[in-house]
């Protein structure tokens, strides 16, 4: 079954463009990345598959369910992380995540519990005396306490150390194996590589690919370091060139023949040729089709 | 019922400030009577002698020298004014400041219908008003009885339920435009229960512009017509309640489909 599955599903802004003709499928029980830099679309997809706005065009349902006759059906099963953690000044954590857990008709106080330890998150204080990673951190524990079949997580990193990254992906791996579907946006690519399994790019309000991330990231092109000096005049397939003290690199997307020949006629003192990471696949999808960077 | 208590949470300071305002004003007016009780006669006559300004206040229909000729003109302006003020305040923010204040995204996605919300918002709205009202009511009786006035029951309830049906009107309006509203909307409140008050005076002033009267609610909140007539204008409290009524309807159909930013 699919978790989500959307058909040319569009969000129009009057003027201003919101997201066009999306087609989106992922499966229920997979750690699905959805990648794309700010203003891409990638709220303004959450934002209509959580029942916010309505779509203006096409369709699409969540877990089985119609976002536009079920609403209360998808979110009672579903936990939401906005990218921008707000909450009623005034209130205590431990309101907070009780009021959300009410809203849900549920008793969630043992998962908060642990979840806000292995977060270190302090439930006696105010929600507006809280820096912006500890409000994320709040969000988290609401997102996550009612033990949801559907994640749907916006730029969730922002603001959190290191440390508290860590654990959080630990835990989204351990809802992930207990059959969760995580739905990651995230413009950190690194994130996406390390932990989804499926990923699809999004870029003006479009889907330009959707793929294993193994597959997105396989490529003909390779990352060329060639420390020394060889002169790369005239040889063709060659992107992002950086040089630096002694060194040149570049993608290299061409003959590989017409490579060899052309660093073997120069003075080499160090050769590593790898394949590139998701960022510059990243690139070089919004690089097509005279996109921008 | 979750929303309707953590709206009330909410809220709390600002019943309490209001409710504590207006009980204040409404006492000290009670506590004055006794002392301008003797000297009456000659305040009646010039209060009943300034033209315009007593038709305005109804002063030219009252005795002032009564107690419910007193109270429905001094009490009344803090009541009318300060109670408008309060449900106004209420109502206007109670849907546009979840998108103000950007706590809309952690509401909405929670498993509760948007008519849900819709309406546990509209009843946290109309216990307040109906708590402040029967607190300032009891305020207003004991204020009375503690001066050693007889408390006239019949006109101290009419004004206070034609109030109380003032502020519940009022805030159905506020209620609608919070639905289409995104950003504050707290002058636009103010700004509405002001300008109904001063349409009711203008409406006193000239017969030329009675036709206000069915506008504004003061129109039936008017002491000197209450008094006299001993019941509320059906006509007019009909077109109120029209007025509420298709209000808070047009709130329903905008924030059931309402986009979220």
């Amino acid at each position: 079954m699919e978790a989500i599955k959307t058909s040319s599903l569009t969000k129009n802004y009057g003027k201003s463009r919101g997201i066009t003709e999306l087609n989106l499928s992922v499966k229920e029980g997979e750690f699905f990345g959805f990648i794309g830099p700010n203003g891409a679309g990638k709220s303004t997809t959450i934002r209509t598959l959580t029942g916010l706005i309505s779509p203006t065009s096409g369709s699409a349902k969540v877990l089985g369910h119609d976002i536009r006759k079920a609403r209360e059906a998808i979110l009672a099963d579903t936990g939401y992380l906005p990218s921008e953690a707000v909450f009623y000044p005034g209130m205590k954590v431990k309101d907070i995540l009780a009021f959300s857990a009410r809203m849900r008709k549920m008793n969630c106080r043992k998962t908060a519990e642990e979840l806000c330890e292995r977060l270190q998150l302090d439930v006696s204080r105010r929600v507006d005396e809280l820096s912006f990673g500890n409000r994320k951190k709040v969000a988290i524990v609401c997102a996550l306490q009612s033990s949801p079949r559907l994640l749907i997580l916006d730029e969730p990193t922002g603001g959190l150390d290191p440390l508290i990254q860590r654990e959080f992906f630990d835990i989204l791996r351990e809802q992930n194996r207990k059959g969760a579907t995580i739905f990651l946006s995230s413009h950190v690519l690194s994130e996406i590589q390390r932990n989804c399994s499926r990923a699809a790019i999004i870029r003006e309000g479009r889907i330009i690919a959707c793929d294993k991330v193994t597959a997105l990231s396989k490529t003909n092109a390779r990352r060329v370091t060639v420390h020394g000096s060889v002169a790369l005049k005239g040889l063709e397939g060659i992107r992002n060139q950086t040089e630096g003290d002694g060194f040149v690199s570049f993608l290299y997307n061409g003959d590989m023949n017409l490579l060899l020949q052309t660093l073997a006629a120069g003075n080499l003192t160090d050769l590593s040729v790898s394949e590139p990471d998701l960022e510059e696949i990243f690139l070089h999808f919004y690089e097509k089709d005279g996109g921008r960077a | 019922m979750t929303i309707v208590k953590h709206e009330l949470r909410q809220s709390k300071t600002s019943f309490f400030i209001w409710t504590a305002a207006i009980g204040f004003l409404l006492m000290v007016c009670i506590f004055l009577y006794p002392e301008m009780k003797g000297e009456m006669e000659g305040i009646n006559d010039m209060f009943s002698s300034m033209g315009s300004f007593t038709a305005a206040f109804g002063m030219d229909k009252l005795n002032f020298g009564t107690l419910m000729g007193f109270y429905s003109v001094e009490c009344g302006n803090v009541l009318g004014l300060g109670g408008a003020f309060f449900a106004a305040l209420c109502a206007v923010n109670i849907l546009s400041k979840e998108e103000r204040d950007k706590t809309a995204e952690f509401l909405l996605t929670h498993p509760v219908s948007r008519a849900r919300i819709i309406t546990e918002k509209l009843a946290a709205v109309l216990i307040q008003i109906i708590a402040m009202n029967l607190i300032l009511y009891g305020l207003s009786a004991g204020a009375i009885a503690a001066v050693g006035e007889t408390v006239p029951w019949k006109e101290l309830n009419l004004l206070h339920l034609a109030y109380c049906i003032l502020q519940i009107e009022l805030a159905a309006i506020c209620f609608c435009i919070s639905a289409f509203m995104r950003k504050g909307s707290v002058g636009i409140g103010l700004g509405l229960a002001a300008v109904m008050y001063f349409l009711n005076l203008i409406a006193n002033i000239t017969e030329t512009a009675e036709f206000l009267k069915y506008i504004t609610p003061f129109g039936y909140c008017d002491g000197a017509e209450l008094i006299t007539s001993g019941s509320l204008d059906k006509t007019m409290v009909s077109i109120g309640a029209a007025f509420g009524i298709a209000g808070v309807i047009a709130a329903y159909l905008k924030y059931i489909r309402k986009d979220i930013h």
